[in-house]
């Protein structure tokens, strides 16, 4: 069975088509000049698929990113987890132990969000050497989890009204108190709300560029700042910062690659059903 | 089991006072219903005797102990929400069980009580289950179970039934009563549906607008209701309120009714019926149920508060059991309760008894019961 496509369809798709061929471009590019050898690169023959494929240039890479690459796990994995866990109790408390003055707090808490985060870099700074953390991972994670909370909080606590109240109320009556409810009532119900938001920080953190190369030396540079000197020499050996970017991006691309569909129904659903 | 005392309670949310000084005495192992319309409080008073809000003022008593500043899990009750409020991530065996867990009762004791629970619910074969995987019924009486197995002071019930389609709500209804009087535990039970209240209650409490409108027995609610709203809140049809003016025949009082067939009726109304005295040469309500307008009563001959009427029947309702016939009097659509077979066609005109020994009458203006 054939079935017809309309002719608005046929120019959608064509749109479509183009735009990903748009955005694919540039990944193109990436790869294929990883690929060369650096004497391969030049400006005619740079659209061109290698004659011969230098893996090489990925070690080379690695090389050089190597403890960057650490850093950026490190600083990403544990800002991710402590944001969204400080979120999710954040959120529990503002949609289920509302208490006097709880939603101006709230509304507070979400002008944090629409701060620029470069505006705050030099307090941020003066803060950090004040409390004596400036300089290496720890100031960056913490800077990290502090900046991500109010987004964290917003999702779980649209999360958390779609928990019907009469569940905490529930398990009031039956004795448990605040942190009772929330390991064995709240936190098993959150698996969605926690995909959307490590998510979220995940990508941030991981892309987040500027507070890394102003607030660690630079042993502690997270990933952006790494590729981001690799090309900043003069005569550069394209290869090399290609491959790095790859080993930049993979990361993230495989995050949504893996929870993608989560996040999507973490968005969309209502995911809890009694 | 525990007796239940409310007195004067008032609640307010921010400026709005949502209850405005509810008393009610239930004695140990009463099943007392609250009923009323959306909003009129029920839930907020309810919430206030489980403790999960707080009292603006007034004072509740379970047992002989003021319990306005006890937390909800030391005032030894449990309740059972209109959505059931199952958790969702455990099974069935862990939802009864979780109350008794965080109290640390004994393992060995906790599985016993389940097992208990259980059997007495039928619902032994679901333990391992998760809640999503039950039927509406079954999770009702998971819900139950959950609350029967803490064995508290006191039971809260909020509109537990309302989720169901209309079969199961009656068998349920059934149920409900079936283990009060087995457990023999005190009952608070929120519903806004006037036959539930009827056929559950030891005490019925009517309330509208943050006030309680009549406390009362089941059957004591139906035959004298204290005003009007609470005449034509309980029953089902509603009782048929005629406005009618007050006539003096010899020395007593009647009404007047008019049918439009005939020339308007003066009915007189005995002394030990209602004192109309002070309203005669004006108006009341007349009250009168639906089945106390019918073909014929077996005393009608011997009764003088039973008068014939004569009517035009506009629409005719069968139920069943009975057909409900509707005409006008004073120009108000009156529904009667006929036998089937009597029943005449919309058009026609019947002659109807209306039986006045218990009929009621309201004041016009405050809705109030006159005497
Ligand atoms: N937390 C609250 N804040 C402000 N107003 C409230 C709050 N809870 C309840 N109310 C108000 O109190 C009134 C009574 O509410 P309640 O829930 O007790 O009604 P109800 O009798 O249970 O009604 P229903 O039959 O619809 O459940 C309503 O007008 C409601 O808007
Ligand atoms: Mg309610």
């Amino acid at each position: 069975m054939k079935t017809q496509i309309s002719p608005g369809r046929l120019i959608l798709y064509s749109l479509l088509i183009l735009m990903v061929i748009v955005y694919l471009i540039p990944v193109y590019m990436t790869i294929i000049t990883a690929l060369k050898f650096p004497e391969d690169i030049n400006l005619l023959t740079s659209w061109d698929f290698p004659d011969r494929i230098n893996w090489g240039s990925f070690s080379q890479a690695y090389d050089k990113l190597g403890p960057n690459l650490t850093n950026s796990i490190i600083l990403t994995i544990t800002a991710t987890i402590l944001s969204t866990l400080l979120g999710s109790l954040n959120g529990y408390v503002f949609s289920k132990w509302k208490f006097r003055g709880s939603e101006t707090i709230f509304t507070l808490f979400l002008f944090g969000m629409f701060i620029p985060y470069q505006i705050i870099l030099i307090p941020l700074f003066q803060v950090l050497r004040a409390l004596n953390i400036y300089g290496g991972l720890p100031g960056l994670i913490l800077a990290h989890v502090v900046y991500g909370i109010p987004i964290t909080s917003l999702i779980f606590r649209n999360f958390y009204a779609q928990i019907p109240t009469g569940l905490i109320k529930s398990a009031q009556l039956d004795g448990a108190g605040f942190f009772r409810i929330y390991c064995r009532i709240v936190f098993p119900l959150s698996a969605p709300g926690f995909v959307v938001a490590s998510i979220w920080q995940f990508t941030q953190i991981w892309n987040e560029f500027l507070w890394g190369i102003c607030l660690t030396r630079h042993t502690s540079n997270p990933i952006t700042v790494g590729l981001a000197q690799l090309a900043g020499g003069q005569a550069v050996n394209w290869n090399m910062p290609m491959a790095g970017s790859i080993m930049a991006g993979l990361p993230v691309v495989l995050v949504y690659i893996f929870l993608g569909k989560y996040f999507i129904r973490g968005l969309l659903e209502g995911a809890i059903k009694e | 089991m525990a007796s239940l005392s409310i007195n004067n309670v008032t609640k307010s949310f921010g400026s709005t006072e949502v209850l405005k000084g509810i008393n009610i005495n239930i004695d140990s192992g009463e099943f007392l219903v609250l009923v009323g319309p959306s909003g009129c409080g029920k839930s907020t008073l309810l919430n206030l005797i489980a403790g999960l809000e707080t009292i603006t003022s007034g004072e509740i008593l379970i047992g002989d102990r003021v319990v306005n500043e006890i937390s909800p899990k030391d005032r030894d009750i449990a309740m059972v929400f209109q959505n059931y409020a199952l958790y969702p991530n455990m099974s069935i065996r862990k939802n009864i069980s979780f109350g008794l867990e965080t109290r640390k009762v004994p393992r060995k004791e906790i599985e016993e009580t389940v097992n208990r629970v259980a059997t007495l619910l039928q619902i032994g074969e679901l333990l391992d289950r998760k809640p999503a995987q039950l039927s509406g019924g079954q999770r009702q009486r998971v819900a139950m179970g959950r609350a029967i197995a803490r064995n508290p002071e006191v039971f809260l019930f909020d509109e537990p039934l309302s989720n169901l389609d209309a079969k199961l709500r009656v068998e349920m209804r059934t149920e409900i009563k079936h283990l009060h009087q087995r457990i023999n535990t005190t009952i608070v039970y929120v519903t806004h549906d006037q036959i539930e209240a009827m056929t559950m209650a030891d005490r019925i409490a009517i309330m509208k607008d943050g006030i309680v409108q009549q406390f009362d027995t089941p059957q004591q609610v139906y035959d004298n209701p204290s005003n009007m709203f609470v005449a034509g809140f309980i029953g089902s049809p509603s009782m048929n309120f005629i406005e009618c003016s007050v006539k003096t025949e010899g020395n007593q009082s009647a009404v007047e009714l008019n049918t439009g067939t005939e020339t308007p009726q003066q009915l007189v109304i005995p002394p030990e019926v209602c004192q109309l005295e002070a309203y005669r040469e004006k108006s009341v309500i007349l009250g009168v149920r639906p089945e106390k307008i019918a073909h014929g009563f077996p005393d009608q001959d011997a009764n003088p508060s039973i008068h014939a009427l004569q009517c035009k029947v506009s629409v005719i309702e069968p139920t069943g059991p009975d057909t409900l016939v509707i005409v006008m009097i004073n120009e108000k659509a009156v529904t009667c309760r006929v036998q089937p077979a009597e029943a005449s066609q919309p058009g026609e005109e019947m002659t109807l008894m209306i039986d006045l020994s218990k009929a009621i009458f309201f004041d016009p203006d405050s809705g109030r019961r006159i005497a």
